[in-house]
This record gives structure tokens, sequence and C-alpha cells, in this order.
């Protein structure tokens, strides 16, 4: 009996242990299913409290938060300080796993939640210096009074939810990856700065532009990479001239191509990523007053990227995005002013070949004598392991991202060991806060140009409209004084002119107020025509979303916001209008099969929009990128990683170079010209489109075609959308494709009473088990907006307001 | 007896205590009211599997089961049913096991 006993009980602890212990990915049974403090806890209710009070520790005041249909909250508070504290608060309340794992990922501590499959990022993140810019970057905005206390106060307010929570109300993703939420410090604002640096603005092409330059040589990529694009219509309207006396340009230094060095590079540059922004004048709108639209396009996932907010004191009150972890509203609009933003895409990310003087890398050659390296400790915690402690070596350039000496082949001389250094905007000081800040509160044109002169990175093209109608844009970061094409390639860090020479100061950077043609856009493309007298970058993105949008503008009458928001879906295919007819003229129809003829009847009448339903779209699409990789096949390679020219540099090839000896096969012995290429490119498209979606009909349309999804931020299954049909695609100005587009479209009607209207796809919770996790999506993808409610008062009646919370201090 | 001690504590216990307090729970309950191991274990599972199964499903139904319907197709369950089954047979394992010792070890105390 006492050996039943004792098997029995140590089966039970056995049991429980197992419930207990953490095997692998896999979250800890027990904790996670039992349903006192596991999932189940998550689960929100249907039924909503209607009015409820809260004491809460930090306030200063009273504070009233009203809550529309989509629980967006509307917080009014009797002071500033409460104002972001409660910011914080809800925005902690909604989204606290999205701001841990984004602040930790841009820390580099992912190792410490998920263990050590993160350590290489992690490191990465460490070694091109995330930490020593959110470092610089926190120093600055503390300098500043206004930007010390919103960050200040907004974290008082995500801690003090913090603070509050038990285990059972940790968010879900805790609860699977089985860790705590942590203490909010100032410094995880900035960090959520340097995410949005890295997303925008740290991408570089650099390395592989440097081996373009090995294998082909200068003439051949001056020809293949020109600093400005064949189809091109800038941001700041061509021909309008810059009435300021620009500083002197720097000199190139000695031409210098460094070598091949390192294997991780930095991510590279994801072509999609890029919005649109546009505002038209009151001569071009149905009220006599601006419309201002705006659509950020990014990753989309679940929970957004942004949060709604309207936010009231005694000194603002603005409605619009904010990023969940950042004090204010990044894009929205006032009772006098809207604004918006979209990517620069400058060259603020260089690399600088770095020569040290001995093993110990204590000193580099520059300026022609050997200078003192820092190095700076990293130590990256992980889960269930001792941690692991990194050294990062910083020239004045910045941190030496890689060090390749352990690669390098014994017979290289390894005395000179060789690594790059980065310069990044990124890596310093900053007040970005203080620009959105001042827009939240703006009242005007001049509050508009005041608010952008704190701003740094990511640089953004700020568009602006106002009630007392003036309309303008400005592509605005901190830009470097460079010499045309420096940063193009890799860097000599030895020679002082390859430094950056300063900055082109504020009010030289590119901008424009209400132009002649009645309205202002972007769309990710060269900020200004070449006459510009600053060098800004080589490469932008492609002409297309921007070209389509002033074409529709130029041509807009009396313009309601419905005029923008069916603008906002527009799938028309700037890139088939300019290369269809020729695609078309090369192809040897004599060579097509039945299906392959059927198929070139399909692109034949096809109208050029990648709509959801369109058949010639994938035809089309799958054709144009077949032709593009037969072009370029020289520079398919396995042995270095090479930089392919544009869409648009392909585009001019098609239509002005017929001849070109880039057309050939360089695998056949035949001498392929662009005739032959164009009709393999055809069938070999459409034999793969059979292939992977049967025979033409229902499956071939270009929303079944297209994989278009929104995954929850971790990839967990089941907490995403699953794939979805779609129109749009990468260059259009539905720029949806894949995991990628319009993260949030907003258009602002200004006038005597200005009228917002907006949609983001998801919802305002970042909780699976909320009714409001994903309850927006469906409006997104129907393309149609909400009217945004915004609140005069905390008094103002509203059949929209489905209940109130009311905080006080204890 | 033995079944509603263990369901009414499990149930109350769930909201302060660690879940594998329900074990102990069970465990002392079979351990003074317990009679055959047999049907302590029955007992115990039942109490717990229905202890963790009423305080799942008074979070799930008004949520309209959203969550647990998420988690499902996330740990690759057919429904939320099943996860709520899971949950009880867990739950129901380790108070039916509880109340087996609990009862085991009394009796070999008596002998």
């Amino acid at each position: 009996m006492k050996f039943f006993a004792f098997l029995s009980t140590a089966a039970t602890l056995l049991l429980i242990w197992a419930l207990e212990a953490k095997f692998g990915d896999f979250p800890r049974f027990g904790e996670f299913l039992n349903p006192g403090t596991g999932f189940w806890q998550n689960a929100e209710s249907k039924n909503a409290t209607l009015t409820e009070e809260l004491k809460i520790d930090g306030l200063q005041g009273k504070v009233i938060i009203k809550f529309d249909e989509h629980r967006i909250p509307h917080i009014f508070a009797e002071n500033d300080h409460d104002l972001y504290y409660v910011q914080g608060y809800m925005t902690a309340k909604d989204r606290l796993w999205q701001m841990d794992i984004q602040t930790r990922a841009a820390a580099g501590r992912l190792s410490e939640a998920v263990g050590p499959k993160a350590i290489e990022v992690d490191r990465y993140h460490r070694r091109m210096g995330m930490t020593y810019g959110a470092e610089n970057s926190l120093n600055g905005m503390m300098k500043d009074p206004e930007s010390k206390m919103m960050i200040e106060a907004y974290s008082e307010g995500v801690n003090s939810y913090i603070h509050q929570l038990k285990p059972k109300d940790y968010p879900i993703e805790f609860k699977l990856l089985d860790y705590a939420p942590e203490e909010w410090k100032p410094i995880n604002c900035a960090y959520l700065l340097k995410n949005m640096s890295e997303t925008l603005a740290g991408g570089s092409e650099d390395f592989a532009m440097t081996n373009d330059l090995k294998v082909f040589g200068p003439a051949t990529v001056n020809d293949l990479f020109p600093d400005y694009p064949f189809h091109e219509d800038p941001i700041i309207p061509t021909g309008t001239k810059w009435d300021f006396k620009p500083l002197p340009i720097p000199k190139p230094s000695a031409g210098f191509t460094a070598q091949m060095t390192d294997k991780i590079r930095p991510k590279e540059i994801t072509p999609g990523i890029g919005s649109n922004n546009w505002a038209i004048a009151g001569s071009r709108s149905a009220n006599g007053y601006p419309i201002l639209a705006n659509d950020p396009h990014l990753n989309l996932t679940f929970p957004s990227i942004w949060y709604q907010v309207q936010m009231s004191s005694p000194t603002v009150n603005v409605y619009g995005a904010s990023l969940p972890g950042a004090p204010g509203v990044v894009v929205g609009y006032n009772k006098d002013i809207s604004w918006g933003v979209t990517n620069v895409d400058a060259d603020v990310m260089d690399w600088y070949q770095v020569k040290f003087k001995d093993a110990g890398k204590n000193e580099y050659w520059y300026n022609g004598r050997w200078n003192k390296t820092t190095k700076k400790i990293e130590i990256i915690n992980i889960r269930g392991r001792k941690p692991v402690y990194d050294t990062v070596i910083y020239t004045h350039h910045g941190p030496v991202v890689y060090d390749n000496a352990k690669q390098k082949p014994k017979k290289d001389r390894e005395n000179i060991p060789v690594g790059n250094a980065l310069r990044w905007i990124a890596h310093d000081q900053s007040d970005e806060f203080k620009t959105f800040y001042l827009l939240n509160r703006g009242k005007n044109y001049d509050d508009y140009r005041k608010a952008l002169s704190y701003y740094t990175a990511p640089a953004q093209n700020f568009i602006f409209a106002d009630r007392e109608k003036d309309i303008a844009i400005t592509p605005n970061g901190k830009f470097p004084l460079k010499f045309r094409d420096q940063g193009k390639y890799i860097l000599d860090g030895s020679d002082p002119a390859n430094d950056w020479q300063g900055w082109i100061p504020f009010d030289q950077n590119p901008t424009v107020k209400n132009p002649p043609r009645g309205f202002v856009s972007s769309a990710n493309q060269s900020s200004t025509d070449p006459t510009y007298p600053y060098y800004i970058n080589w490469r932008f993105e492609l002409y297309d979303r921007g070209k389509r949008i002033n074409d529709l503008l130029s041509t807009m009458k009396k313009a309601t916001v419905d005029s923008m928001r069916m603008m906002q879906l527009d799938d028309y295919s700037m890139r088939a209008h300019d290369v269809l007819p020729s695609l078309l003229k090369y192809i040897d129809v004599s060579k097509l099969d039945k299906d392959q003829a059927q198929a070139l009847n399909l692109v034949k009448t096809w109208d050029l929009h990648f709509d959801a339903h369109s058949e010639g779209a994938s035809v089309f699409n799958g054709w144009w990128l077949k032709f593009y990789d037969l072009v370029w096949d020289e520079f398919d390679r396995n042995d270095i990683e090479l930089n392919l020219p544009s869409f648009d540099r392909t585009e001019k090839l098609l239509l002005t170079e017929p001849g070109s000896r880039w057309f050939d096969n360089i695998k056949t012995p035949k001498k392929e010209t662009c005739a032959d290429i164009m009709t393999i490119a055809f069938t070999q498209s459409v034999n793969q489109l059979i292939k992977a979606h049967g025979p033409s009909g229902k499956n071939w349309e270009w929303g079944n075609v297209k994989d278009t999804h929104i995954n929850h931020l971790a990839n967990l299954p089941g907490f995403g959308t699953g794939q979805f049909s779609a129109s749009g695609t990468g260059a259009v100005i539905d720029a949806l494709k894949g995991g990628n587009g319009p993260s949030w479209r907003m258009v602002v009607q200004m006038g005597p009473q200005v009228k917002g209207y907006g949609v983001f796809p998801g919802g305002e919770s970042g909780n699976p088990g909320s009714y409001y996790y994903d309850d927006m999506f469906g409006t997104w993808k129907d393309g149609k907006l909400n009217e945004l409610l915004f609140l005069q008062s905390p008094d103002e009646k509203s059949d929209r307001i489905k209940s109130t919370l009311t905080l006080s201090s204890k | 007896m033995l079944f509603l001690v263990i369901l009414i504590l499990s149930i109350i216990c769930s909201y302060f205590l660690p879940w594998w307090f329900a074990a102990v729970i069970a465990f002392a309950a079979a351990y003074f009211l317990g009679t055959k191991p047999g049907k302590a274990f029955l007992l115990g599972f039942l109490a717990v599997f229905l202890a963790w199964v009423i305080l799942a499903l008074f979070k799930t139904l008004p949520n309209d089961n959203i969550l647990a319907t998420r988690v499902a197709h996330l740990m690759q369950l057919p429904n939320w049913i099943v996860l709520l089954t899971v949950t009880g047979i867990i739950g129901g394992l380790v108070g039916g096991l509880a109340a087996l010792s609990g009862t085991l070890i009394r009796n070999s105390f008596k002998k």
C-alpha cells in the first residue's frame, strides 16, 4: 500500500512539475491553461462598464476619458502632465506587450525574453549602435523642458498601469512567452524612435553598390545607377526656385573603394515601404478650404503600429494616430491645422572602412595619424543561459558594426584587420518629440515651420494644410552636408574629406508653400529636381505613385473627402502605362501556344488597374518581373552580393536602348535581343502562373495571385487575418502587397469646423481576446473611412460615446 | 461530499492562489474525506475538471469565445470546445491524482 501511495504522490508531483516547466518554445501549460491566471483571463466581456471611476497614483487633477464605439480614448485633462500621463496609461492598457517587444527589439534585449534564438538580432542591434543612439537622443530630449515633461509623464502613466497588474492580467503574449512586463523607462520612448529610424532610414545598399563597382567598373555603374531617375515627378515641383544662398558643397575625397569586408549586412532596402500624402488648396475643393490626405505604408500587423487618440488639455486639443511608446500625436489634426508624413529616404547611413593599428584595435588611422578608439561593452542577457559580453569598437564615425578578423584568410595580413564604422543619423542627439508637441498645438504655417526645425530622423515629407488655406510640404530632417554621391559606396574612414561636413541648414531644406498648381504631394520619390544645390540621396522610390497622384490632382475640381478617399484606393499602374505598349510591341506572337495566346489577350484588354478581380494584372505582373530578371542575369551571382539596377533604369533600357548588350542571356551561346527575351519572359511567366494557379480563370485574379495578409506581431497563427483578396500592389497608390501597405488612411477637410476621417487595419486593443482587436479591419478592407469623433469638450454630447472613465489621484 | 468540497474550494482558491493549489485541496480533502482510492480519483478528477470548466466558461462565454477560438487555432485544435476539454482534463488529472494520493497515504498510515 505504501508503495502505491508513494507512486501516486510521485506521479502527482511529476505532473505538476511538467505543467510548470517550460519546454522549448511552448508556454508553461499549467500557467497558460488554468482558468484562474491563464489565458482564459484575457477574454474580455462584451458587456462593457458604462461609467467607471478609478483612483490612481500620480495625477495632479481629474482626467475624463470618453470612449467611442471603437473604444478610441478621448482624453480630457486639466493640465499637460496629466494628459501625457493618461496617454501612457491608456496606451499601456491597450498595447503593453507591443510596447515591450518593440522597445526590447530596438534595445537588443529580445534574448532576455525569448532565449538564445534572438542572440544574433540582439547583437546586431547593439553593435549598430541602437543603445548608443537612444542614449544620445534621450540626452537631447531631456534638455528640452517640454519634451522632458512629456516623456516623464508618459512613462509615469505606463508604470502606473503596470504596477497595478497582477499576473492574471498580463497580456496574453506575456503568458505565451512566459515573461513579465517590466518598468517602463524614459529611454524606451527613444528606443521607439530608433525602431522607426531602423525601419525607415536603416537600409543601406552601400556594400552591394561597392561590389557592383568592383565587378562592373565605374562607367557601367554610373550608367546603370544614375543619380536622377529616367521617369520622375519630384515632390517639390520641377522649376521651383531656391531662394537661399547655399553653403559651399564639400569637395569629394580622393576616390576610395573599400575592400569587400563583411558578411553581416544591414537590412536591405525593402521596396514598398513608402507612403502617400497630399493636400489640395481651397481652389480645388468643394468647400473652398484645403483637404489633406495621408496613408503611411508600413508593415501591417495586429496590433496595429498606430494607436488612435484624442488628447485635450488647456494647451491643446488634437486628434490622430500615435505610436505606442511615444508621447503625443504623430499624424493628425486640430481645429486649425492638419499634417501628415511620408518617408524621405535620405542617405543618412554611411559606412567607413577603418584601418586599425594592430590587433588590439586601440588606435585607428585617420587624418594622417593614429587616433584612439573607444570601446563599449554590451552585455546581452539571455534567458536560460549565461550572458554574452560583446565589445564594440567606436571610432569618431560610430560603431564598427562588424569585425571580420576571424573570417580573414591566414595569408591576408592579419595584423591589419579591417572593419567598417557606421555613421548613422540615428546615433545623434535629437528632439523629435518636440516637433510633435508643437504640431499638436500648431495654429498656422509659421507654427508648422517652427515645429519642423526640431526634427532629426527618420526624415519625413511633412505635409501641411490649415484653416487659413495654406498648404505646404517639406522633405524634412537633419540632412548631412555631403559631396555628390558621398556614401553611395563604402567610404575610406581615414580621410577627413569623407566625413559628414556639417548640415544642410533647416531653412534650406526643400520646401514649397501654396504652389501655383494648387496642390502638394509626396510618395517617397525624389525630393527635388536636379537644380537643388545639395545632395540628399542618389536613389529614391520609383516615381509611379507620385506621378499618378499628381496626374489625378492636377485635374481635380470641387474635390470632397470622398474624392480623396477614392484616390487612396486608386490602383492604376503607372508602370504598365509606361511599358506595356513596348512589351506588346516586342513579343513574338507566333511562338505562343494556345494558353499563352489566351493570356496575352488578357493583358491586351487589361485596363491597367491592379484590381482584385483583374486577371490581366496577374499576367502583366509576372511578365514584367520575369523580364526584369532576365535582363539583369549578369547580376545573378551567388559568390557576391550585388545591387540590381532599378525598375526605372530597366524602363529606360526598354524604351530607349533596344539594342543594349544587357538583353543578352550570358548563359547561352546565342545573342538574345530585347524581342527574344520579351517572348521568353512571357512564356515562362505564363507557364509559372498555370503551374501555381491552374488554367486561366478565377484563380488568376490578382487578389488571389497576390498574397495579402495581416499577421500578429509575433506571427502567431490564428491571431492574424489569414490571407484575403485585395486590390493594389507596390507601385500604385493603394500600395497593398504581402503584409505591407496603408497602415493608416486619413483624410482631413479643413474649414470653419475641421472634419477628420480615418481608419487603420486592426483595432485599438492589442488583446486578441478583445472585441476591439480587429473591429476596424473590415472598414479598412472595404476601402471606407470612419468619421473621426473630435470632441470640443468632455461635456459635448454624442451618441457615439459609449462609456466614460474618470481618473483621479488616490 | 468529497466532490463538493474539492469543487467549491478549487473555485474559490483559484482567485488568489496558484493553479497547482487545486492539487493541495484535492489531496487534503481526500486525506480527510476519501475512502476508496478509485472513487477518490474519480471524484477528484470530476471536481477539478468541472471547477476549471466552469471558471473558463465564466470568462469565455461573455467573450463569445473569440479568444478561445484564436488560441485553439494557435494550438492546432479544431475548436474552442476541444481547448476547453483539454483545459478541464489537465485540471482533472491534477485533481484526480492528488485525491488518489491523499487517500492512499491516509490508508497507508492507518495500517
